[in-house]
Formats: C-alpha cells, structure tokens, sequence
C-alpha cells in the first residue's frame, strides 16, 4: 500500500521527467539545422515505405529500346539507366536499401559491441584485457577495409552487407559502453547501492544501462550515416547487395562507365546519398547538442 | 620516454597477434576449398590438390597459422597466383603510391581544414562562421567515391584539364607527376578536412575559454600570438589524435579514391585481387594496412606527450 | 593630496544575451592614487570584476560591451585607444592577475617561455637578456632555484608557486598599476597570507599601486589604503579604509562587516548576514538596489536612486539617509535589531 507522501512524490518526479523531456525536445526542435535533418529523415523513411506508391515504374523493369534517357523524356521523371530502367523509381527503392542496412547493421554491431562494452567494463579484469587486445585487433582495420574483406568472404547480398558493417560497427561501440560503464562505476552512487547488497544484474541495468543510453544514442545515430556509406561503397565496389536491386552505391558504380553520354545516373544517385548523410549528421549533431553539450563525440 | 616507448611498442604484439588471428580465420571462413575458389571453376582436380599443398591447406589448422605466423614475422606472403610474383615485392610496389596519396591529402586537409576552424572559431556566430560549419558539415557527410566521380566528370571529362586515370612518373616531369595526383587526392582530402576543420573551430572555441587566454591577452601580447601560439596549441591535441585516425584512415579509405582514378596503389591492389580471387593477395594486404595502422597510432601516441607535457604516459591513463 | 594615477569616470558596462541586456557596472567612479592600494568589494555578480577586467579592456567582446565612461591613465582614455595602442598598456602599464593559477598559466608552455614572451613584448631585450632578466623575475617573487625552474612547465610547480610565476609575470615590465583579482581565493589558507605578504613588499619596492578586487575584506585591511564597496554594479560606499572601518555609512558594508565576522570562506554564497540575493540586473531598477534587504528601507527608497554624496570629506555613500541624526538613529537599531540582520 503506497502512501500519499510516495504518490505525491511519483507524480513530482513524473512532472519532472515530463519537463524535462520537454525542455530537450524543445532544444532539439530550437536547432534549426536539427529540424531540417529531422525533415530529411523523415522523408527518407516515408519514401522507403511507401515507395511502391511513389515509385513510378516498378524498379527493375529493363527495356533496352529506352536506355540512357535523358530527364523528362518518354514519362520517366529522371531518365533512365542504360538497361532503360527508371531511375526515379530506382532511387526510391534504393532508399529502402540504404535504410535497412544503415539501420540493421548499426543494431548488429549496437547490441553486440555495447555487450561486449557491457561486460569488459563491468567485469574488468582479465576478461577485460581480452576482450579490448580483441576490439584493438579489430580498430586496427581501416573501418571499410574490414567491411570488404568480410563480403569477399561472405559473398554479395543484403544480409551479408548488414553483417559485414555491422561487424565493423562493434568496436566503436564497445569502447563507448566500456568508458561509459567505467566513469559510471566509479560513481558513489554505484559503491552505495553494492556496499546495499545489490546484484551485478541489478546495478547493471537500473544505473549503468540508463546512464550510458544518451552518448549511445548520439553515437548510433551517426554510425547510422557512416553504414549508408558503407553500403554504397561496398555497391560500388561491386561487393554490396546483389544485382538488379536497386542501391544507390550499384547505381552511382554503373553511371560511372556511361558518365560521357548520360551523367545524371551518377549525379543523381550520389546526391541521393549525400542528403540522406547530410541530414542523419545534421540531426545527430543537434541531438548531440540537446542531449549534453559537454559530449565528446 | 625511452621507456614509455620500450612499453608501447611490447603492447603492440598482443595487438597484431589479434590482427593475424582475426584475418586467418576470416580467410578460412571462405566456403569450400580456397585453393578451388582461387583457382576457379576451369581448374583441374590435380591443380587445386596441387595448390592446396602448396597453400599449406592439407596440414591441420594450427600447424597451418602457426606456420603462416613465422611466414608473417620472415616478412614472406607467400607469391601471388595473379600477378605471378612475390606478394611482398607487389607490396612494396603499391605501398608508396598509397603513401604519396594520403600525404598528398593530409597535407592539403592541414592547410585548408586547420585554418578554416581557426577562422570560424575566432568569427564565431558570424556569416563566415556559418560558411565554413555548413561546408565542413557537407564535408564529412560526403561520398567520396561519389565526389571523386563528379571531379573526374568535371575536370576530366568536361573541361579536360586533368587526367583522371592513372599515376604520373617524375620522368616525365613535375607537372605529369602532379597532375595525376591533384584530382585523387583532392577527393581523399574532403572528409580529412572537413572534420579538421570541425574539431579545430570546437577545440578553439573551448581553449578561447580558458584562462590562460585571458593572461596572454592581459601581457599585452598580439591576438595573433595569443591565437595561433597560445590557443592554438592547446587546441592542437584533440587534432592530433584524429590526424592520426584519419591518415591510417586514408590508407584504407584510399581503396575507393584509388579505384576510380585508377591509382596504383594498395587499395586498388586489394580491389583487383578480390576480382581475380586472390585471398592470398588480399589476406596479407591486409594484415600490413593494419600494421601500418597500429604503427601510425604509436606514432601519435608518442606526438602526444611531445605537444601536450601534461599528459603522464608511462601510467596507465595515457596512451589513448 | 597624493596625485592620481588611474581614474576610472562614470564607467558603464553592458552583457548582452540574445535580447537580454544586463548592466554589471553602472555608473562606477574611483581614483587610484600613486603607491596607493585601492580595495573593491562586494559580492560576486557585484560587478567589481568587470570592473577590473574592463580596464584593460579584457571583457570578452562578443557578448559584453563598455558603453560609456572614461577610464583616464596619464592624461589618456584607455577606452579611446587603438587596439595597438590599448596592448601596449596592457603587461606594460598596468598588469593583471588572476584569481586561479593553475587555469591562468598556460599549460603547453614553460613558465620561462611566458615570461619571456611577455618582457620581449614590450622591451626590445634580446632572447638571453630576456631570460636573465626572466630568472631574476623569478628570483624576485621568491622562488627557489630559478634558473632550473625556469624550464619547467605550470603543473609541475604548486598553487602558490604558479601564483608567484603569474605575480612574476605581471611585474615583467615593471607596471605602475596592478590589478590582482581575487588573488588569493584558490589558494589554501597558508598560503594566502605569503602571497599577500610578498605582494605587498613587492609594491612598495616597486613603487606601484595595486587594485585589489576580493571579498575578503580582511586581504583591503591588510593591504589597501582605500576601499570601494560595490553593489549590484554600483559604488555604495567608498572611503579611506580606516574611516569605513570605524565608521561605515551604508547598511550593506555594515553587513559586509557583520558576515567577516562569520568569515564565509565561499564567495559564491549569499552574505551570510544578509538575507536575500543582489537584484536581477537585467531589469531597469528604480529605486536604491539595496532596498529588497535592507531592514531600513522607507517608501522613498522604493521609488528614488540614491545619489553618491560625499557627507565627509573623502568618505562618498550612496543612501539616503546620511544626515548625523538620522545615520546614529539607524545604527542604534541595528545593533538592538542585530538579530534581524545575522538570522
């Protein structure tokens, strides 16, 4: 049975929390640099999901009497790529490739890396010393190289893409949760709820996990925008997903050889990566900024 | 300092050890035989055997990594089944290209990236502020193989100012030499400086701050002094940290600058050899980028107690 | 009449934020007399640092602003100089010190490299002249062994060393004004009395005067001659420092007095004795900026600024209750209130 002092206490912490929150969505909404990549995100979200609607020619559709077409001519918006298909609608489609991969492999090397952050830190010792010379024996790969060894081996695909990135995305985060968990630990707060008797679960995920969750935030949203580039790198090496799916990194590698006659294929698509990068950093900037000023990211 | 240096470099051979394991066993992760995967599918059943002895794929696996460990420390790769030749000497052929590159575009991201984030520290909030946050912003969110597509169009194609393939040779001049180089590495250079550019203007920002700041200018020194001498070099820390970043960076990331002009360097090497399936090429490429790269971050490590006499390496705090 | 050296007419300093304009000194006048230390005091927010830094034009520019007054040194406006001309004052004429010394030495350089810098800045000595003179600044303000200190670097000295090298440093060109802010507040307590004993020395055999900026008023007791109180970006009170002492004017010093009593040793905390916080300098303030704490306040300090008047020579309050009567009648209370003053 809870006294009124403890509900009146909830409900005070409550307004807190909620002017809080308040307060950083203001700040981050303030930002206008902030807001328009908020802007350009959601529309690259809106067009990855709706683009059977927005597309205006199914994505893969080839005919070899349209090829290289100019913008406008014969009803497809931004030309077509020299298997004649549209390029409008393979941008569209190729949003939702960006998307996916950007997003799954930062989860995949989120959720791994801040475990192993989680566990290195928290348990220090040996198994810390192991598993750092392992996350240095990994940050010793320029970040792409390591994504492109991988899918030689892994072989194209989308899966694999997400694998490859997302195993190069682990480091980063590791060390993150690591610094994270360890400036926590040492807080006082943490020694008095031990010297109390609570379990490593306990401390872990009521003080440790919140505390880290605002830097892992920001992180993950700008490791997001370095997997889109990746992907399209790894397309454009001729290693990502395979053909025909559309991905803006494929596109831009098959403009490439047709940049003479039809240039718009590598303008357009590059651009198409650009602003999607563009505007997760813009955002991830501001949500850095709102979050903690003070952040080293 | 001698022994700060002796400790580093015994922490680097945990560290590459890491390295050969993690690239041995992601070479062994190729499905099927590597030896028929190199050789591809016209190969006879006696060549793959033939080349799996030789590959040492038939001994038991430890023997296997610790035979390729010793061959690693002999500096011997092994030969190269596409270039037909010792993978160590297409090494040592590439590897300078790469360099010449990376230096190229590092020093152009000092020149252009340092000053601009000094100037938009000292204008902060003003047009030119913006000018230059908004560019260094486009800078690091650039595609650079797509950048480098673009310049190859324009100054290339379009305007045929340039060539956009291939590396030049001092033989037949300066101007051969450069003009093949301008165009890469001005592509290599866009990230590097953009984010110089970025973390110089926070960093000043923050020094401009502090106190000291205000005792320079209250000696009645001269703002550039007080900028460029006492701010800046105080400023200069976090920078040195990412230079070193982003020059093994611009090793690695030279793969995709490389491929698009054509250069001949490390990058291209790998990219190349992924096409003709030569693992035993991209294997050992690989693991000497990543000593490289250990090795440039020794290097900082060590600049870093040189700019920064604050810092006490020789405890276990240093050393980032 | 000993001559005046600095005089600082009506100065008026404005923070701007956003549209936010706060007015940390408002009308403040003083004169600096030649070997003669002068104290300001007041709480932080009074706005005696801004003063202080506002003399060598130290204020930082992007967000606060001198918008009006004289600042007369040598028959010259200081705040009508060039920015050349303004930095050969500055280390030159009149030197400045800080509050911190272990974030006011630059922490890259050897202590010698900023010495040297700043004698070479202003005198064409070469570099090994400059290093002499540089050891012998060194040796000057006490410190042992100077010529292996001299290649060393901030963080390898202590608080009080780094505090000497920063009072080395602003005597490099032998200045005829020091301005020391809060000199001694970061300092442990042992130490503060050396740091103070050796400016002191170092003042009258350098025949200069010190501005003196605390909250301290046992540092204006020991070391000043005259002391300026300040409140809410204004002067109060200013006088010879004995008169102030026996004999203070204004309601706030009388608190100022009361709390060195109680000796708070943080100078962020509110008075100890005066309840209640300065006023919100943002907002144009009508009437005596005191009145919110002041236990005497009549309708007429609600509604009118007191003006500074001077009811004996040399000795400027800025209340209006000054004539003999009244002022006796005031203190009388507030010693049989003395309560309602301390709670």
């Amino acid at each position: 049975m809870k006294t009124m002092e403890e509900i009146e206490n909830a409900k005070e912490l409550q307004y807190l929390k909620a002017k809080k929150e308040q307060s950083f969505f203001r700040k981050l909404l303030r930002n206008r640099f902030a807001a328009l990549g908020l802007i350009i995100i959601l529309i690259l979200i809106l067009t990855a999901i709706f683009a059977p609607f927005i597309a205006t020619h199914p994505p893969n559709a080839m005919d070899v009497t349209k090829t290289l077409l100019g913008p406008g001519e014969s009803g497809h918006l931004l030309g077509t790529d020299s298997y004649g298909r549209d390029i409008f609608s393979r941008i569209v489609y190729g949003a939702r490739i960006s998307l996916i991969v950007g997003i799954a492999a930062v989860l995949f090397g989120a959720i791994f890396g801040s475990l192993l952050g989680l566990v290195s830190g928290y348990l220090g010792g040996r198994i810390d010393a192991i598993i750092m010379r392992i996350i240095d024996g990994m940050m010793a790969f320029p970040f792409i190289l390591l994504a492109i060894v991988l899918m030689t081996v892994l072989g194209q695909g989308l899966g694999n893409a997400v694998i490859a990135i997302g195993v190069s995305n682990i480091p980063g985060f590791a060390r993150l949760v690591r610094g994270q968990v360890l400036s926590v630990k040492e807080a006082d707060y943490i020694e008095v709820t031990r010297s109390l008797g609570a379990k490593h679960g306990r401390i872990l995920f009521r003080h440790i996990v919140p505390n880290s969750i605002a830097p892992l935030i920001v992180y993950a949203t700008m490791s997001v925008a370095g997997a889109i580039i990746s992907e399209a790198s790894l397309s454009f090496l001729g290693l990502g997903v395979q053909p025909p799916t559309a991905s803006w990194g494929s596109m831009l590698q098959e403009g490439k050889d047709f940049l003479v006659l039809s240039p718009g294929l590598a303008t357009i698509s590059g651009l198409a990566i650009l602003v999607t990068v563009l505007g997760i950093n813009l955002f991830g900037d501001g949500l850095r900024d709102a979050l903690d000023p003070k952040m080293k990211l | 300092m001698k022994r700060f240096l002796f400790r580093r470099i015994l922490q680097l051979i945990p560290t590459l050890f890491i390295v050969a394991i993690i690239v041995f066993f992601i070479t062994r992760m190729l499905p099927g035989n590597p030896a028929a995967v190199m050789l591809g599918p016209q190969a006879s059943a006696e060549d793959i055997a033939a080349y799996s002895e030789q590959l040492g794929l038939n001994e038991p696996l430890h023997r296997q990594f610790f035979d390729y460990l010793g061959n690693l420390v002999k500096f011997d790769f092994g030969n190269s089944l596409s270039y037909n030749q010792p993978i160590a000497d297409l090494i040592m052929e590439r590897f300078p290209n790469t360099v010449i590159l990376a230096i190229s575009a590092l020093i152009i991201a000092v020149i252009i990236g340092v000053p601009a984030g000094i100037l938009a520290a000292k204008k902060q909030n003003t047009f030119l502020d913006y000018f230059i946050t908004t560019f260094s912003l486009v800078g690091v969110s650039m595609p650079i193989f797509w950048l480098g597509v673009m310049l190859a169009l324009y100054f290339s194609v379009n305007l045929g100012w340039l060539p956009s393939t291939g590396m030049g040779s001092l033989d037949n001049g300066l101007w051969d030499f450069l003009s093949h180089l301008i165009l890469p590495s001005i592509a290599l250079a866009t990230i590097p400086t953009a984010q110089f550019a970025r973390i110089i203007r926070s960093s000043m920002l923050e020094t401009i701050s502090h106190d000291y700041i205000k005792t320079a200018r209250s000696k009645g020194l001269r703002e550039f002094i007080v900028i460029n001498k006492h701010a800046l070099k105080n400023a200069l820390t976090p920078l040195l940290t990412v230079m070193g970043l982003q020059f093994s960076n611009l090793l690695g990331g030279a793969v995709l600058t490389e491929t698009i002009f054509s250069w001949p360097g490390m990058g291209l090497l790998i990219v190349n050899a992924i096409e003709k399936r030569d693992f035993v090429v991209v294997q050992n490429t690989v693991i000497f980028i990543a000593v490289i790269y250990v090795v440039i971050n020794l290097i900082v490590d060590v600049l870093y107690k040189v700019v920064n006499p604050k810092i006490n390496l020789d405890s276990d705090k240093g050393g980032a | 009449m000993s001559e005046s050296i600095l005089n600082v007419k009506n100065l008026q300093v404005e923070f701007k934020s956003g549209s936010i304009i706060t007015r940390a000194v408002n009308g403040v006048s003083f004169a600096l007399n030649k070997n003669e230390n002068i104290g300001i005091v007041g709480e932080s927010g009074s706005g005696k640092s801004v003063t202080a830094t506002s003399i060598l034009r130290l204020i930082p520019s992007s967000s606060a602003k001198i918008t009006g007054g004289e600042i007369i040194l040598n028959g010259r406006d200081l705040l009508k100089l060039s920015n050349r001309e303004m930095r050969k004052v500055r280390g030159n004429e009149i030197s400045m010190i800080f509050q911190d010394p272990s974030t006011s030495l630059n922490p890259v350089f050897t202590v010698g490299n900023q010495l040297i810098e700043t004698i070479r800045a202003h005198k064409k000595l070469t570099k090994k002249e400059a290093k002499q003179r540089a050891i012998e600044l060194l040796e000057l303000v006490g410190i042992p062994a100077p010529e292996k200190r001299i290649n060393m670097y901030p963080h390898e000295f202590s608080g009080g060393m780094r505090q000497r090298v920063m009072i080395a440093i602003a005597l490099a060109c032998d200045p005829k004004i020091l301005i020391a802010d809060e000199p001694t507040t970061a300092l442990d307590v042992t130490v503060q009395a050396q740091i103070l004993n050796l400016m002191k020395d170092l003042q009258e055999k350098l025949d200069m005067s010190i501005i003196m900026i605390t909250h301290d008023l046992g540092v204006v007791w020991e070391m000043c001659d005259q002391i300026l109180v300040m409140y809410a970006g204004r002067v109060v009170e200013s006088a010879k420092v004995e008169d102030l002492y026996h004999n203070p004017l204004h309601p706030y010093t009388w608190g100022l007095l009361e709390s060195q009593i109680t000796e708070s040793q943080d100078s962020h905390a509110p008075l100890a004795s005066i309840p209640g916080s300065p006023p919100d300098l943002s907002y144009e303030i009508k009437g005596c900026p005191f009145v919110d704490r002041c236990p005497y306040a009549q309708d007429i300090c609600h509604n009118e600024a007191p003006k500074l008047i001077e009811p004996t020579e040399g000795h400027a309050v800025a209340c209006h209750f000054q004539t003999e009567t009244e002022k006796l009648e005031r203190r009388e209370n507030a010693y049989i209130n003395g309560d309602t003053i301390r709670s």
